[in-house]
């Protein structure tokens, strides 16, 4: 009886924090089945009055949405496949096999995490465009190839991997290859789908390196197109909603259907500290 | 003998793109802040010549360097602590047994996190639109006049940190909402029979069990803060009177706009200096109070 009223306030608080938190994202949905002009007046209205797919198809057949979706979908499949592959060896390696020099390196790997990526960039255009790599796919997925935060989940994970059961694949004449292959990569899996997915949203999501490198507008992917669209169409807000849903939308799918394993990638990864 | 060789195998090709993309630029760019690195240098290394830290002098001089340089702190400042307060708040709630739905809330809570900065920015300079965004509607309920959010170089940046504070926000909720639910049962319950309040539960309880993740989640945040780039440039385009122009953004048209490569190496290199020496700052004063 007692408890009654922390309980309303409790759940109160929470709902209105709800709103407050799904509202943009609700409107940005709303307003981009709006014709034009139609979330131009004042006051704002919350729902379409006519909900339309103008917008879209404008987007589709006179923007080129669908070529800027295709480049940010192929770059982050890429990066991720890549860089999922390299880590994972790298990972397993520093946790599982012994070579010299194995804990120094990894410490300095570590240490590295202090340095923010930004300060590579001027370098790295450089190197880049020495490499004839500007505006190319792989002038983007350069720097996501391989991670040390990646490296650090994939090792952490690998550490826990029973050591009896590697040494007895070996005196059975199993080569490392093999061992990797087909024991250690299933017993990874939980932590495979975590590190793809961490890589997949934050290259979809990526917006200076691509920005920089890509002048080609033919290869923009959909923040760097978007952005750029969006200085262009300050006025058509109906357009810039619609836009604005195709890019969030593929990434927010992909976390609502694997949120698990994204929560359990920033929980593994705040322990570093 | 086979096996060591077999780990090099394992390790060798991350460790050369780390190596090749990462360390090796972060050594350049200390090099190429040294030199006029420009566009003909670009399409020449010849033309390269070293000024040593002729870059470094020019910036220290230079009044928007400055500018970029307080709007970031400024960023940072403002942004920072409301972006902690916002998580440990959310945080209590979705912890709280009064609650109901608590993992639906979670997922909503975090959803903007996995969003694209620049999609969002763009639905965000919307709700800030001075004539039909959203917020100066729910403002005039209030009473309060329209205010020209992207347009008054005193409300730009507060819009930027309600943007920042709102995209982020859910993800040091989840670092706090695991740290919350590692304090002791049994500590609360002592409490409670020793018939303390809630404040005083959260006080001495709460937030020393949650200290060392709460140090934590603000260096993170900091370090993220400081690299402020993409809401101006969609928002705002740095604008207006220069009152959002990051060090960032700084850095971004010094090199790409202007070509002064070496220019924004040196700008790239002072604010990871900054960016260190507060982070360790931070580290000594959390360790102190943990000592007390």
């Amino acid at each position: 009886m007692k408890r009654k009223g922390p309980a309303i306030l409790v759940n109160l608080l929470l709902i209105v924090g709800a709103l407050l938190t799904a509202f943009p994202l609700v409107w940005m949905v709303s307003v981009s089945f709006m014709p034009t002009g139609a979330a131009s007046t004042y006051p704002p209205p919350l729902l379409p009055a006519d909900p339309t797919l103008e917008n879209y198809r404008q987007l589709f057949a006179n923007h080129n949405a669908g070529r800027y979706m295709l480049n940010s979908a192929i770059v982050a499949s890429l990066a991720t496949a890549i860089s999922l592959v390299l880590n994972t060896m790298a990972g397993y390696a520093f946790a599982k096999l012994r070579f010299k020099g194995r804990e120094r390196i990894f410490q300095t790997l570590l240490g590295a995490l202090v340095i923010p990526a930004q300060v590579t960039m001027i370098p790295l255009f450089a190197l880049v465009k020495q490499m004839g790599l500007i505006s190319t796919y792989g002038g983007v997925i350069v720097p996501s190839l391989a991670s040390v935060f990646g490296i650090f989940l994939i090792r952490q994970y690998a550490l826990s991997l029973p050591d009896e059961l590697l040494e007895a694949a070996r005196i059975d004449g199993a080569s490392e290859a093999k061992i990797f292959r087909s024991l250690v990569v299933p017993l990874l899996q939980p932590i495979l789908v975590t590190l793809a997915i961490l890589t997949f949203l934050a290259t979809w999501n990526d917006f200076m390196w691509p920005l920089i490198v890509l002048t080609d507008q033919k290869l923009h992917t959909l923040p760097v197109a978007l952005a750029g669209l969006s200085r262009e169409h300050v006025q058509d807000n109906e357009l810039m909603m619609a836009g604005a849903v195709i890019t969030v939308l593929p990434v927010l799918g992909l976390f609502l259907a694997l949120q698990r394993y994204y929560i359990a990638g920033i929980l593994a990864g705040s322990v570093k500290g | 003998m086979k096996r060591s060789m077999a780990a090099w195998w394992f390790v060798g090709p991350a460790l050369i793109v780390l190596v090749v993309f990462f360390f090796v630029p972060v050594v350049g760019a200390l090099l190429m802040s040294l030199t006029d690195f420009d566009l003909y240098a670009l399409s020449d290394w010849r033309n390269l010549r070293f000024i040593g830290f002729h870059n470094y002098v020019t910036l220290l001089q230079d009044p928007l360097f400055w500018k970029s340089l307080w709007n970031t702190l400024y960023f940072v400042v403002l942004g920072v602590p409301l972006s902690i307060a916002t998580s440990l708040g959310a945080a209590l709630l979705v912890n709280s047994r009064l609650g109901r739905f608590r993992s639906f809330f979670r997922t909503v809570y975090f959803a903007p996190v996995v969003t694209t900065l620049v999609a969002v920015a763009v639905v965000w300079r919307y709700i800030f639109h001075t004539r039909y965004g959203f917020l100066n509607y729910g403002l005039s309920g209030l009473g309060i006049d329209p205010i020209d959010w992207m347009g008054d170089p005193h409300w730009a940046m507060p819009a930027i940190v309600v943007l920042a504070v709102w995209k982020n926000f859910g993800y040091n909720m989840i670092i706090l909402l695991a740290a919350l639910q590692n304090i002791p049962e049994d500590l609360y319950e002592a409490a409670r029979i020793d018939g303390a309040s809630g404040w005083q539960v959260f006080r001495h309880i709460t937030i020393p069990g949650i200290s060392p993740v709460l140090l934590l989640v603000s260096i993170l945040t900091m370090t993220g803060y400081f690299q402020l780039f993409a809401e101006p440039y969609v928002m705002t385009e740095g604008g207006p009177l220069q009152s959002t122009l990051s060090v960032l953004y700084f850095m971004y048209e010094e090199g790409f706009k202007w070509w002064s490569l070496g220019r924004a190496s040196a700008v790239a290199f002072l604010l990871f200096v900054l960016m260190f020496l507060v982070t360790a700052l931070q580290l000594r004063l959390g360790r102190q109070r943990g000592d007390r």
